[in-house]
């Protein structure tokens, strides 16, 4: 192996090349200074292109009487009061903009009859607020920025595996890379830089998640002292494909849901009925979660161990039109037509509403030079993400991050990296290379089956626990995986690096979980299954002196007064 | 069917050896498993050398192509029960290769950046408004996922060096073309500059889309069209011939 190292000078590094990161991109170019991109997957690949839905923005096109305080109220009150209000505040105000400046970049939204952006309804919104294309938003998105990027001759790296920041006092000064395509070592110097890398969700056995959500980005941000919160708060999507093997966890997109599609169980019963009287189908998904696998767990789940999801009462027309990718996806994995058949779901691991600690209106983390925006950031969605409001996040604070990183480069320098940062990352990556090496892909397999077993939609303390046992001992095996091959596409090295990443996440996740004793939105634990007002707070994480995780409780932040008549008053049983 | 399957991987790291070759490698069968499922399961659990990519394993991103039995697919989206118990997998024959079944597919940013992007026309009034109807037909050209399946398969990317963009650029243009509040046309840049003319319509790049877009009628043949019309137009040309006229006689 070569001991070449290619540098590459920055304003502005953005790790990341998904919805947050090309639009941070797109803000830092358009102000005059240069970004980098970095992304683990091709370009146009990243995670963004799996969402469905939709885009949940308060424009009032189809549902006159919604605004951004009506938004407001339905992120604070499913984020069950412990989201950051402020990011609530500019993310009801800003996504609208950020929807039309899409439209501008040449996104393509369906359509009301009288022409405007059309809007479906979603679970837990009050009014129909999510612009969407048919069920494939995710796509267009990606895709419309992709052509921004490419246009604007923003430079990318892809196909780059970031292994890890370079921190100098309170800056991070660089981050050390590896081009998994040519196989060649990168040292990227940067004013200033954003994370956007995307959820931890492949932690998780069954999960919606793409390949690359490891959680690279949460692991990086801890072992530089970075402040992480929120981390026992994944949320699990109702509906995701069971069956066949190969597939479960698929998603299957709330759109259909939205579209009036209706949940059954074995025995025919609509049981949301009977958990949600008013809202049904469409309440907040840690509500039809937990309801979806009540009826599986009672005995009342279909032949391959979900719930029947039904739309057939709309017609093949109507179907295809509005979820065409559903009817394909279906079709072609399944052997299932969802004009005629029923679906059958479960729910899956969908979004980790945790992660890096950051401030509302800039996207910083504690250290002064270092934003996150998009999933890897925390804070908005609190113990619940709405369906639709992932792709304003991603947008609305992509930008702010941009903005914000670029008001930073302005004053600042490029500075040297020292040689022995350099070869410190050098070494951990070179000591994965041995000949008994343990298979990174067994630990793997062990560590996302314990958090699907033990850290799963119905925690409790013995369970919780047992993961935390399992992490300790993945750890110390951790210090014996190893790889053959070289640096170039080898996904031995791959699984080596994702793992000590995975294993920050998970560690975090279960005991943050452990800690929170009382259910709150998407954690739900069966010892202690009510809301108690004495966990109204968010458990900050970070790495101790001393090499530890160290986990503090900081009381939920409270919004001024005037903001309260937006919201209902918490209630406590 | 429960017994292990074969599969044959086409091996090749281009700067260590001469050729590649096909190595057989026996996976356990599970049922509904796809063939991106067998290849990981080679990386996981047999060799942890072999090169693929693949991302979301939901047909949703365009990472995994490649040749299955010699036809351009989707890993993620091939059903092993579908195409029997032999089967082989290589890589998109159309690109450079980089290691294994990765191939180089970065050429396609730079045709990208030569397509104009989407311009909307002068004095149009916010908020915009647009035809639900009218949204139909880029909508089906905006599904392209960028697998590249399309370049691969075409004769004319694949054998011959012409200046032919390939259909995933036609489809691309085509997608702002028929955008209703787009301003441009991009026909004669895609004829001049793009190459189109070296299409023969032979269709492949339609039989092999996993989003099932009709690229040769919707996009291909219309761009062609829209080309001929545009430098052919008997009343164009009569306009333009009095208006080089005029210059002369000043």
């Amino acid at each position: 192996m070569n001991n070449e190292i290619e540098t590459v000078e920055t304003d502005v590094l953005i790790i990341g090349a998904g919805g947050a990161g090309m639009r941070a991109a797109i803000s830092v170019n358009d102000a005059g200074l240069k970004p980098v991109m970095v992304t683990k997957s091709l370009l146009g690949k990243a995670h963004t292109v799996m969402a469905e839905g939709g885009i949940a923005a308060a424009l009032g096109n189809v549902d006159p009487k919604d605004n951004w305080m009506v938004h407001y109220g339905d992120i604070i009150e499913e984020g069950v009061y412990i989201s950051n209000w402020k990011m609530a505040e500019i993310l009801g105000k800003e996504a609208p903009e950020r929807v039309l400046e899409l439209e501008k970049y040449g996104a393509l939204f369906d359509r009301t009859p009288d022409g405007r952006i059309m809007q479906r309804a979603f679970g837990a919104h009050t009014y129909r607020r999510l612009a969407h294309i048919g069920d494939r938003t995710g796509l267009e998105l990606i895709k419309t920025l992709e052509d921004q990027v490419l246009h604007r001759n923003i430079p990318f790296y892809d196909e780059m595996y970031i292994v890890d920041l370079i921190r100098k006092g309170d800056k991070i000064i660089g981050a050390y890379g590896i081009k998994m395509d040519t196989g060649k070592t990168f040292l990227f110097k940067a004013k200033t830089v954003v994370i956007a890398t995307g959820g931890s969700g492949r932690v998780y056995k069954v999960t919606s998640n793409s390949w690359e959500s490891t959680g690279d980005g949460v692991g990086m941000a801890y072992r530089a002292g970075v402040k992480l919160r929120d981390m026992e708060m994944i949320q699990f999507h109702p509906t995701g494909m069971v069956y066949p093997p190969g597939v479960k966890g698929l998603l299957v997109t709330e759109g259909v849901r939205g579209e009036g599609g209706i949940l059954l169980n074995s025995k025919g019963e609509r049981y949301m009925l009977k958990y949600s009287p008013q809202k049904k189908e469409l309440d907040a998904r840690d509500v039809v979660a937990r309801a979806n696998y009540r009826e599986i767990m009672e005995g009342r789940g279909t032949e391959h161990g979900g719930v029947y999801l039904d739309i057939t009462n709309k017609g093949p027309d109507f179907i295809k039109h509005k979820l065409p990718a559903m009817y394909q996806q279906f079709l072609e994995f399944a052997g299932v037509d969802i004009t005629k058949e029923k679906m059958e779901v479960a729910p899956t691991v969908h979004y980790m509403m945790g992660g890096i600690q950051v401030d509302a209106e800039t996207e910083k983390t504690n250290l002064e030079n270092l934003f996150a925006a998009g999933e890897v950031a925390s804070g908005l969605h609190g113990a619940n993400r709405l369906g639709g409001n992932s792709l304003a996040d991603i947008l609305v604070f992509g930008k702010r991050a941009g903005d914000a990183a670029v008001n930073y480069a302005r004053s600042s320098k490029i500075e040297e990296i020292p040689a022995e940062e350099i070869e410190k990352i050098k070494s951990y990556v070179m000591h994965f290379f041995r000949d008994d090496g343990k298979n990174p892909y067994d630990l793997i397999d062990r560590l996302t089956a314990c958090m699907s077993e033990n850290v799963g939609i119905m925690r409790d303390e013995e369970h919780l626990q047992k993961a935390m046992e399992i992490i300790e001992g993945l750890k110390e095996e951790f210090k014996e995986v190893g790889t053959k091959g070289g640096l170039r596409y080898n996904h031995g090295l791959l699984g080596c690096l994702e793992l000590g990443n995975m294993l920050v996440s998970c560690e975090a996740i279960a005991t943050c979980a452990s800690m929170r004793k009382e259910s709150r939105g998407a954690h739900a634990r069966s010892d202690f299954p009510k809301k108690d007002p004495a966990w109204k707070v968010n458990i900050v994480t970070y790495l101790g002196d001393d090499g530890n995780m160290v986990f503090e409780v900081k009381p939920a932040e409270e919004m001024p007064e005037e903001y309260k008549a937006y919201v209902k008053p918490e209630v406590y049983e | 069917m429960s017994e292990d399957i074969k599969i044959n991987v086409f091996r090749f790291d281009p700067e260590t050896e001469k050729e590649g070759k096909f190595v057989e490698y026996n996976v356990p069968y599970v049922d509904g498993m796809v063939v991106l499922d067998t290849v990981r399961y080679v990386e996981e659990k047999i060799d942890p050398t072999v090169s693929i990519r693949w991302n979301c394993k939901a047909g949703k991103c365009g990472s995994c192509s490649a040749e299955i039995n010699g036809k351009p697919s989707l890993m993620c989206k091939t059903r092993v029960d579908e195409i029997g118990k032999h089967i082989t997998v290589a890589p998109m024959a159309a690109f450079p290769l980089i290691k294994d079944l990765v191939t180089d597919v970065s050429k396609n940013w730079e045709i990208a950046r030569k397509i104009p992007m989407f311009t909307p026309k002068e004095g149009l009034e916010k908020p915009w408004r647009i035809n639900p109807k009218d949204v139909e037909r880029s909508k089906e050209f905006k599904r392209c996922i960028e697998c590249f399946l399309c370049m691969d398969v075409c004769h004319v990317v694949r054998e011959h060096f012409t200046p032919y963009f390939g259909p995933r650029h036609i489809v691309k243009a085509a997608s702002w073309d028929m955008h209703p509040l787009d301003g441009l046309d991009r026909s004669k840049m895609l004829d001049v500059e793009g190459g189109m003319g070296y299409c023969n319509i032979t269709k492949c790049c339609t039989e092999v889309c996993p989003e099932h877009i009709k690229i040769t009628d919707n996009a291909i043949i219309q761009e062609k069209e829209r080309a001929v019309d545009r430098q052919y137009d008997p009343i164009a040309m009569i306009i333009k011939n009095r208006r080089k006229k005029e210059k002369v006689v000043k």
